[in-house]
C-alpha cells in the first residue's frame, strides 16, 4: 500500500468518526423519538461504511462480509423501531 | 519522486469524496430544523457515499486480486432495496405520531380525497 492511499484510508475514517459523533450527539438529543432511530439508521450505513473502507485498508475480503451484516441488521433493527413508533407493538 | 500507480490516486480520491459527503450528511442531520427535512441527510451517506466507497473497493480488489472483485456490489444491491424501505416506514411513524399528538399536517389522503367520478 502507497503511502498516498494510506493517508487517504487514515482521513477518511477520520471523517467518518467525525460524522458518526455528530450522529450520535442527535441520537442522545434528539427531541422526538423517530429523531433518535433516524440517527441509529445512520450510525448502521456510516459503521457499514467504516467496514469497507477497513477491508481496502488490511487488505482483507473478510470484512466484507461484516458490512453486508451490518446493513441486513441495521435494516431490520430501524425497520422494528419504526414499526414499534407505528403501532407499540413490534410482530402483531 | 516516484507518483503511486493510477488506480491507487483514484480510489484515494474516491474515498475521500465518501467521507466528505458522510460529513455533509452528519452535518445535515444535525443542522436541519425539522424531522421532515431531517430525513433527507442520511440518505445521502447511504446512497452516494455508499456507492463512492463501494467503487473503490472494486477498483482496489480488482487491480491487485485475481479478475474483477464485484462482490462488493451486493451491498449496493442490498443497501437500494433497504433504504426507502426503512425511510418510508420511519415517514409513516412520523407522521402517525405527529398527527397524534395535534400538529397542523396534511391530513392522510384515504379519508379527504373525493369518491372517483363515475
Amino acid at each position: 500500500m502507497s503511502p498516498l492511499l494510506s493517508w487517504a484510508v487514515t482521513a477518511t475514517l477520520l471523517l467518518y468518526v467525525l460524522s458518526m459523533g455528530i450522529g450520535l450527539l442527535r441520537m442522545l438529543r434528539g427531541p422526538s423519538a423517530q429523531d433518535r432511530v433516524l440517527a441509529l439508521d445512520f450510525l448502521y450505513v456510516v459503521g457499514m461504511l467504516i467496514m469497507l473502507v477497513l477491508a481496502i485498508r488490511y487488505d482483507s475480503a473478510m470484512y466484507f462480509e461484516g458490512a453486508l451484516l451490518m446493513v441486513l441488521f441495521g435494516f431490520v433493527g430501524s425497520v422494528a423501531l419504526a414499526k414499534f413508533l407505528l403501532r407499540g407493538e413490534v410482530i402483531e | 519522486m516516484n507518483l503511486p500507480p493510477i488506480p491507487e490516486i483514484i480510489v484515494a480520491l474516491l474515498l475521500l469524496c465518501s467521507g466528505i459527503v458522510v460529513l455533509i450528511a452528519a452535518l445535515g442531520l444535525w443542522r436541519l430544523p425539522d424531522f421532515f427535512s431531517r430525513m433527507h441527510a442520511p440518505a445521502l451517506a447511504s446512497t452516494l457515499a455508499a456507492w463512492l466507497v463501494t467503487f473503490g473497493s472494486i477498483l482496489h480488489f480488482s487491480t491487485r486480486g485475481a479478475g474483477l472483485a464485484l462482490h462488493v456490489w451486493l451491498i449496493i444491491i442490498v443497501l437500494s432495496i433497504t433504504a426507502p424501505v426503512t425511510t418510508i416506514v420511519l415517514a409513516r411513524a412520523a407522521l402517525f405520531r405527529r398527527r397524534r399528538a395535534g400538529d397542523d399536517l396534511p391530513p392522510p389522503l384515504s379519508t379527504t380525497a373525493e369518491p372517483p367520478a363515475r
